[in-house]
């Protein structure tokens, strides 16, 4: 099977995925194709409130499949401006879409972690 | 110690398998999705390989005496075909595993019989059978056939009709608990109207080589071990090692919910203890819970009452995809398992409510 990562985003090697939002400074966080793939059947997230902060490199949630659970981390840092609360009610939109109706926060960058990975990159980890 | 791999290792990676370690082997835990798995068993059909269950033989003129004093149930009332659930305890009445006892056709005359101890468990039970058989010195033969029966299992409401299909005979009457030998594609098979996920549906011991031939005559949705264990415990059905461990969680069949597996009016290694453990009463039991709060329980997390005093342990838990509501099994104190009880689990620090349910969670066959 195939996990072609986009390249309009950088990356994780523990599988999250960090894009530009529309607003300037900016970052929407998700997880790859590939971890949804590896996880299963999503069924639970857990994630943090908007006006929290969260911190590169570092826990920030919790994702479980029915045979897994999976802690999230954090590609940036900054204050979470938005969160997917669709995802409480529906999980399975981290399976159907991950790079996309699947994100899970809004992020005001105020710093990345040092380790993103281009697409290129982690493809290859994946690989 | 390397895993060992079931007969279809190879036809499931290329299927698109993905595999876990279980019981010392190396079996497929989920094909496509758990649910998708889940829910063809459900409304339709699935097959498991489960060729990681063991497989002992046991043979004589003492083999019926034998079989009687190391489980807890009767294998006296066991005509030729019957299957029979059972356990085995220790000299104090605890489990080392559950188990279902086959009467096989008799040879030379001897009762036979075969039974399935749970995956990585069949090299202990073959030496406790040997063991107690020479201690008593009875005349039974007995032999760990794990390395020569693949073991499927077709499961789900559309399974009599598939399992129909491609066997010689008519499979309509053999009744739940009964088992016959068939012949499925030319191979000779032991047919069994057993199985672990509360529907109806068969189990098939199939020669290890013929595994190819069998797996192939059915057309239905192939499902890991993942699927197999939320089957189960929406169906109730305990799994040993996990909802009891005779190493870190010994308990009684009363404790777990298996009292009827034990006949005292048998005798049997650990009956005197269970005759004690039953005219005392149990402290603890196995209750079914359903998480009313946010949040999926799993084996380990703590189990308290609403002054959050801890009560208990998670010992199975999962989402169930029948019911769409996190579910799990933990031992409790009795005044706490009475249904409508509202416990607490504690997930990852936080207590979340939890409601005890009747067990199984779901209708089962």
């Amino acid at each position: 099977m195939s996990f072609e990562p986009p390249t309009d985003r950088r990356y994780l090697e523990s599988h999250e995925w960090a894009a530009p939002a529309e607003a300037d400074g900016r970052v929407r966080i998700g997880i790859t194709d590939f971890a949804q793939d590896e996880l299963g059947d999503v069924v639970f997230v857990e994630l943090p409130d908007e006006g929290e902060t969260i911190e590169a490199g570092e826990e920030f949630g919790v994702i479980e499949s029915i045979k897994a659970v999976s802690d999230l981390y954090a590609p940036v840092s900054g204050e979470v401006v938005a969160v997917n609360e669709t995802l409480f009610d529906s999980p399975e939109l981290v399976n159907d879409d991950p790079f996309g109706e699947g994100w899970m926060l809004e992020v005001e960058t105020e710093a990345e972690s040092d380790d993103l990975l281009s697409a290129e990159e982690y493809e290859k980890q994946i690989a | 110690m390397p895993l060992q791999t079931p007969p279809l290792r190879g036809l499931h990676a290329e299927r698109g398998a993905k595999f876990t370690e279980f019981g010392g082997w190396d079996m497929p835990v989920e094909f496509d999705s758990i649910r998708a798995e889940h829910e063809a068993v459900r409304e339709q059909a699935g097959i498991f390989d489960v060729s990681h269950m063991g497989e002992i033989h046991v043979t004589g003129p003492d083999a019926t005496r034998l079989m009687n004093r190391l489980t807890t149930n009767d294998v006296t009332v066991l005509e030729v075909g019957d299957a029979q659930y059972t356990t085995i305890t220790d000299e104090e009445g605890l489990l080392i595993d559950d188990t279902v006892v086959y009467r096989f056709p008799d040879e030379d005359g001897e009762a036979a019989y075969l039974f399935v101890p749970n995956a990585g468990n069949d090299e202990a039970t073959h030496e406790r059978w040997i063991d107690h058989r020479n201690e008593w010195e009875l005349d039974a033969t007995i032999d760990n056939r794990t390395d020569e029966y693949a073991m499927f299992a077709v499961q789900g409401p559309d399974a009599p009709v598939l399992v129909g299909e491609v066997t010689t005979g008519s499979v309509a009457d053999i009744g739940r608990f009964e088992a016959r030998e068939v012949e499925i594609e030319g191979i000779e098979c032991w047919l069994a109207r057993t199985g672990y996920t509360g529907e109806d549906g068969f189990e098939i011991l199939a020669p290890w080589r013929e595994a190819t031939t069998v797996w192939g005559a059915f057309d239905c949705q192939p499902c890991g071990l993942g699927a197999r264990d939320t089957l189960r415990l929406e169906a109730g059905l305990v799994l040993a090692g996990q909802d009891f461990d005779h190493e870190s969680n010994p308990r009684t069949p009363y404790e777990a919910g298996l009292g009827f597996t034990v006949k005292l009016d048998t005798e049997f290694v650990g009956r005197d203890a269970l005759e004690r453990a039953k005219e005392e009463g149990v402290e603890e039991e196995l209750a079914g819970f359903r998480l009313v709060d946010r949040g999926v329980p799993r084996h380990g997390y703590d189990i308290t009452n609403t002054d959050g005093r801890v009560i208990g342990a998670v010992t199975s838990g999962t989402m169930s995809p029948t019911l769409e509501a996190a579910i799990g099994l933990g031992y409790v104190p009795v005044e706490y398992a009475d249904p409508g009880t509202t416990l607490r689990v504690v997930v990852r620090g936080q207590s979340k409510k939890a409601r005890v349910e009747p067990l199984p969670f779901i209708e089962t066959q």
